[in-house]
């Protein structure tokens, strides 16, 4: 059969099948700038028309692409403006509003997240941002799709100080507020260095205000598909070897993502965004970038040589990943979030992995610290510690990093969080125990990196 | 929709037995689904039947045309796999 190779066709759907290949997410990114008003109800209500206007077919295209190409297309989101930026100019702001109308719209179009409540205050906050900041715990613990993310500092700023402590108590209050559920509200929140403008995954997606009017974005999945193709390999392959595998692998996973997005932004009428060269991972079993780790010879996620297996995997998944597609964007290399991964949790709960060596990973992986439950007693400032030291990593290396960390009220070390569905369930992890509190308390920004200066 | 979009790949597996490949074609026929290539193998001990087929003239959505091969699928106890051929031409090749 010349048209196309039969071995390809039983690849691709055993790709399908047993390695759970498939789309992660489908974002639509809109812009909301024209939905200013000095009246917040006037503002909610624009919001509201325009998320409909441009999402109300957005899921069944969806469904109906994924039935086309028998590729799974997990999640559908939406990416909106920064509301800190769009609910500023209302005189009478009232920022959990405007998160109960976006929840509202997003439950009403049957997306599963809904972005963007977020505020950019990395070099200091406007009287909006801190009126914003107070409201995060309570629009995150009214709503169920809202999703909200904080930029803190850029590799040109440095770090906005304050706004890590205030973060932290962001966090700390986000989670008593949902500590029924094992204080998930703090599982929707993400902060930032170097926040990427065009990011489709969650919690950390928006619209920033350099974007077009909407766009689709994509992020693709497969550690799977990677980790067994690695297992196929000769244990004494070099690592020239699997690096080259891995790049292959990428390439089918990305041109996989490219296809499904052109379609479906054809299908909507609106242009293709970016795709985003990602490995993440599901707790389903299979779905696992730690798996990859041992499939490369490392017994757990976390034994010495874990930094380097995953700098090698990052950057053989966007090599491979760059020739399939014509934009690339977001995050782009392989997640490595702790609740959402079968071999990450495994290894977090034989104390293989700990936050210390999670820290040291993410300055090779694509984001950061990312679904970590530590005990729901932790101090702000030690909270505000690891930011800090996230941040700093970020800054430095001009890279994005982010702390997506759930203090689970009422639990400590040795039990289990969980937050159901790609949320996962998280072992408790312990922190260092001794104090950040005179530190964190200084204020102030750290300045930007002499590398700033690059003019 | 341009000639790649209307071209579609139906996999079938499973245990072979007779009756597939009519039970199959018939399946097509009655929804206006054109075979172009048909190729049956034995990969490890199972059956698998690839067929390329144009669907610009079919009379049903495909939905509806996916779904009634999978029933087909479900009673002759085969798997059946329906998609877009431009799938595999994108993955497989630069």
């Amino acid at each position: 059969m010349s048209y196309v190779n039969q071995k390809h066709i039983i690849e691709t759907i055993k790709m399908i099948k047993i390695h759970h290949l498939d789309i992660r997410t489908t974002t639509l990114s809109l812009s909301l700038r024209d939905c200013c008003s000095s009246d917040v109800k006037k503002t909610g209500q624009k919001i509201y028309d325009k998320i409909l206007k441009y999402a109300s077919n957005f899921v069944s295209c969806a469904n109906e692409i994924e039935n086309e190409y028998s590729i799974p297309i997990v999640n559908k989101r939406i990416a909106l403006t920064p509301i800190s930026l769009i609910g500023e100019s209302c005189d009478n702001i009232d920022y959990v509003y405007l998160a109960q109308i976006i929840d509202k719209a997003g439950q009403e179009v049957g997306v599963d997240f809904i972005g963007g409540f977020s505020a950019l205050v990395d070099k200091g906050f406007t009287k909006g941002d801190l009126k914003f900041f107070e409201q995060i715990p309570e629009a995150l613990a009214t709503t169920n799709k809202l999703c909200s993310s904080v930029n803190l500092g850029t590799s040109k700023a440095g770090v906005n100080m304050d706004a890590v402590l205030k973060t932290a108590d962001v966090i700390k209050k986000t989670a008593q507020l949902t500590k029924d559920s094992d204080s998930i509200g703090a599982a929707k929140f993400v902060c930032f260095c170097n926040a990427v403008t065009d990011n489709p995954f969650m919690a950390g997606a928006f619209c920033n205000v350099n974007e077009a009017e909407c766009a689709l974005n994509i992020g693709v999945s497969g550690p799977g598909v990677v980790s067994s193709a690695i297992e196929e390999l000769d244990k004494t392959a070099d690592f020239g070897e699997v690096s080259n595998l891995i790049k292959k692998m990428a390439f089918k996973i990305t041109t996989s993502g490219e296809l499904i997005g052109r379609r479906l932004a054809q299908k909507l009428n609106i242009p293709f965004g970016i795709i985003d060269l990602s490995l993440a991972p599901t707790p389903q079993e299979g779905d696992s970038v730690a798996e990859i780790f041992k499939a490369m010879g490392l017994e757990q996620a976390g034994a010495h040589g874990t930094t380097m297996a995953l700098a090698m995997l990052n950057d053989a998944v966007k090599k491979g990943g760059i020739m399939a597609s014509s934009y690339v964007g977001g995050l782009s290399g392989a997640f490595i979030p702790v609740s959402e991964d079968a071999g990450m949790i495994e290894a977090a709960r034989l104390n293989s992995l700990t936050i210390d060596k999670l820290e040291a990973m993410t300055s090779v992986c694509s984001v950061g610290l990312d679904m970590i439950a530590i005990p729901g007693d932790t101090p702000n400032s030690t909270i505000a510690g690891i930011i800090a030291d996230e941040m700093a990593i970020g800054m430095i290396n001009k890279k994005t990093t982010a702390v997506r960390i759930i203090p689970v009220i009422g639990k400590t070390v040795g039990q289990d969080a969980h937050f159901g569905g790609l949320l996962g369930t998280a072992p408790i992890m312990s922190v260092n125990k001794f104090s950040s509190e005179i530190f964190v308390n200084r204020g102030g920004r750290v300045p930007a990196p002499i590398h700033s200066l690059n003019n | 929709m341009n000639k790649d979009e209307n071209q579609i790949i139906i996999t079938v597996t499973g245990k072979d037995k007779v009756g597939i490949v009519s039970a199959v074609s018939a399946c097509l026929s009655e929804h206006s689904v054109n075979i172009e290539d048909i190729k049956q193998t034995i990969m490890q001990d199972n059956f698998v039947m690839i067929m390329l087929c144009d669907i610009e003239k079919m009379s049903v959505s495909f939905k509806e045309f996916k779904d009634d091969l999978v029933k087909l699928g479900e009673e002759l106890k085969m798997e059946i796999w329906v998609q877009k051929k431009e799938i595999f031409d994108k993955m497989h090749t630069i």
